[in-house]
């Protein structure tokens, strides 16, 4: 064995990589600005969901109108109008996703009022001006645009209002009625309540007509934009509804951070205490693992979830066990007589194996989980996949080369160092 | 060198350890049953922050015409919050006015409202439908895998193990009375992948073993492998047992529920592997192997 040899090359090699490793964590998780260039911290790049920021989640579950069964394209063009009736009342992101044949889930992030938001989505909003005997005049399909909109009434007082623009058939149908009607009572009927029962004054010619009663300018708005929607196709009922106030989910957040810190360092401190020097390296390692996962969850644009945080901190013990059962590998070897790097070598060579097979077995549990469940489920899965491949990745290659370089640095030729 | 373990010749004290646990899992079971949340049956949960400790009574007030049977619950650092958990799946418009109600009783923000879930029973049953197909259908590849890298003995034994580590994880639900939700699903199969992974890493062992040793001497077999893998397997269990109870010392209510059936689901995986799955595959190798023997020796 050469004694004391110290590889000048192998330890700048060494000095590089942990640097890299440590600046790349820095960048991570404090975030840097050069110049115009701002890399923010992965705090507030990744990508959360309504379980950490707040939001709406529901799911719809559509029955046909007229009792038949749902088809596709009914579907889809009731998820078209409830983005723009989401759109309207400018909520940023909306995901609205088909769920099975006849559900729809829809999630929208952080919104302050959220019963209003879900009183939006789901209403079929079918509006119809009936006349007092029953017959109906003309329906929200004959409107071509609708407003919310502040109006000064016959006693000069401003009230809000919503308009509307009839098409050229509605036009006529609506001035032929008020010519029939004169005198008497119309009813406008939104989703067969009615909402404002105006008397017929004079013919209207002009095809257009306003709806009074509205309680502010936010109400009639959202009535106007209901309108503009147009009725969905189908009836839907809510099945599944979950809200979460912005307070509740950033203090799930901040709580849940601090929980995996804590736990991080717990597992680095084991690590040094059971391997000394290869738990050191491990550890290295594991750093490289959590960069790694948050930097492709980030660019993957993968949600993480309360669920998700957890399946990320037991894939961090998982990551552990590939290093484990190399390092214990290495032992053997080394018991058996071997020098040093073809213990590391062989131990590698033996522990191979082992990890591939426990981990296929992992990734079949996470997979069924990501196929079969759905939502919060389905996070926690995405993240034990990802978390399982990328620690594979980290344990078979990288700490490899981490161990490599430190044996040929010759900084230390003590076995003890390496807990052997 | 150290001496092998005796994990063959004390398959009884195992079976036993495991036949205790197992026990009193089912019998909790059994006389308490399961804390099904509203996710597997449905029902309406509302946490509303007052800003203020409240009288049940009041809050009662506002909710009984609704639901006389619901639950009224306090939560939050100061106890400020109220939480009324009912069977019923309210509307949209029952919740907006209990929310209402107690907006003009304790003058709040629209964003005092922290949380509603709602879900229908039909989504519920679904789910519970789903539960269990989930945990069959991950089993059921789990033994073609082994069997296909190892052998089928390996396989079942393995499996054996894990319907052991199941029925305890679900055991530690019924006991502790944990809410049964979707989290349930994702929990029992964390500990069941876990579970695999040790047992996996016993197997593996006696796979690689197997050639330095006579061709039916599977108790010393056993226990050279055991010995060989147990450092690791303990060293594993602890790292992820202490990631895992970081989670449940310092996580929030919703992770702790679900943080705590894992911590235990690492400690019997862990065991289970070694005792349940390598005594298991030592006893029925051995048996198949006497069956084998005994058409010769009447010939003989």
């Amino acid at each position: 064995m050469d004694k004391k040899k110290v590889n000048k090359k192998s330890i700048a090699e060494l000095i590089i990589v942990i640097l890299l490793i440590f600046s790349a964590a820095y960048v991570l998780f404090v975030g840097v600005s050069v110049g115009m260039y701002d890399i923010g911290k992965v705090e507030n790049t990744i990508k959360y969901g309504l379980d950490l920021t707040g939001g709406v989640n529901v799911v719809l579950e559509a029955t046909g109108t007229d009792g038949q069964a749902v088809t596709s394209d009914e579907i889809d063009s009731t998820i078209s109008t409830i983005r723009e009736r989401i759109d309207s009342i400018g909520v940023s992101e909306p995901t609205i996703t088909k769920q099975g044949d006849n559900r729809i889930r829809v999630s929208i992030p952080s919104v302050t009022d959220q019963e209003e938001a879900l009183s939006l989505i789901g209403k079929t909003a079918q509006l119809e001006f009936v006349g007092p005997d029953d017959t109906v005049i003309l329906t929200g399909n004959d409107v071509v645009d609708s407003k919310g909109v502040m109006q000064t009434d016959s006693s000069g007082v401003e009230k809000p209002v919503v308009t509307l623009k009839f098409s050229e058939e509605g036009t006529k149908l609506f001035a032929d009625a008020t010519q029939k009607y004169l005198g008497q009572v119309i009813y406008i009927k939104l989703d067969d309540q009615i909402i404002s029962q105006p008397t017929v004054n004079v013919a209207i010619t002009n095809g257009e007509a306003v709806i009074e009663g509205q309680a502010s300018l936010d109400e009639a708005g959202n009535l106007a934009s209901l309108i503009r929607g147009g009725a969905l196709p189908v009836t839907l009922e809510p099945v599944e509804v979950r809200t979460i106030g912005p307070t509740l989910g950033q203090d799930s957040l901040t709580d849940t951070y601090f929980a995996c810190i804590v736990g991080v360092i717990a597992v680095f401190a084991f690590m040094l205490l059971a391997y000394r020097g290869f738990g050191f390296l491990a550890d290295l390692a594991l750093t490289i693992y959590i960069v790694l996962l948050l930097l492709i969850m980030t660019s993957l644009n993968v949600t993480l979830t309360l669920p998700g945080i957890a399946g990320l901190i037991l894939t961090v013990g998982m990551a552990v066990d590939a290093n484990v059962l190399i390092f214990e590998r290495i032992k053997d070897e080394s018991r058996l007589g071997k020098s040093l790097l073809t213990a590391i070598d062989n131990g590698f060579k033996r522990a191979m194996s082992t990890i591939i097979d426990s981990n296929a077995t992992v990734l079949i549990a996470g997979f069924v989980l990501f196929f079969m469940g759905s939502g919060s489920v389905q996070g926690f899965a995405v993240t034990l996949i990802l978390g399982t491949l990328v620690s594979m990745f980290t344990a078979i290659v990288i700490t490899k080369h981490l161990i490599k370089i430190l044996v040929k640095t010759g900084l230390i030729n003590n076995n003890a160092f390496y807990g052997l | 060198m150290k001496k092998d373990l005796k994990v063959a010749e004390n398959v009884k004290i195992w079976f036993g350890i495991s036949l205790v646990l197992m026990t009193i899992s089912l019998g909790s079971l059994l006389i308490q049953g399961l804390n099904f949340g509203i996710d597997f049956v449905g029902g309406t949960i509302v946490n509303i922050e007052l800003h203020t400790t409240f009288e049940n009574a009041d809050a009662r007030a506002i909710i009984d015409k609704y639901d006389p049977s619901a639950d009224v619950t306090y939560a939050g650092d100061e106890q400020t919050q109220v939480v009324i958990t009912s069977k019923e799946n309210f509307s949209t418009e029952d919740r907006q006015a209990i929310f209402t109600a107690f907006q003009e009783k304790y003058n709040l923000e629209t964003t005092d409202l922290l949380s509603i879930d709602t879900v229908n029973p039909s989504i519920g049953a679904e789910a519970t439908n789903n539960a269990i197909l989930a945990v069959i259908v991950a089993v059921g590849l789990m033994l073609l895998y082994i069997t296909f890298r190892f052998e089928f003995v390996s396989g079942i034994t393995a499996i054996l193990a894990l319907i052991h580590d199941v029925i305890v994880v679900v055991g530690v639900y019924s006991l502790f009375q944990i809410q049964v939700n979707s989290p349930f699903i994702a929990a029992i199969l964390t500990v069941l992948g876990y579970s695999i992974m040790d047992t996996v890493v016993v197997f593996d062992r006696v796979r690689e073993n197997r050639p330095k040793f006579g061709k039916y001497a599977y108790g010393e077999l056993l226990d050279a492998s055991v010995t060989q893998t147990m450092r690791r397997s303990i060293n594993t269990s602890i790292s992820t047992f202490l990631a895992i109870a970081a989670l449940y010392f310092f996580g929030v209510p919703a992770i702790q529920d679900f943080a705590l059936p894992l911590m235990v689901g690492v400690v019997i995986g862990t065991y289970s592997s070694i005792f349940n799955a390598g005594a298991l595959w030592y006893v029925i190798s051995v048996q198949l192997h006497k069956r084998k023997m005994k058409p010769t020796t009447k010939k003989a």
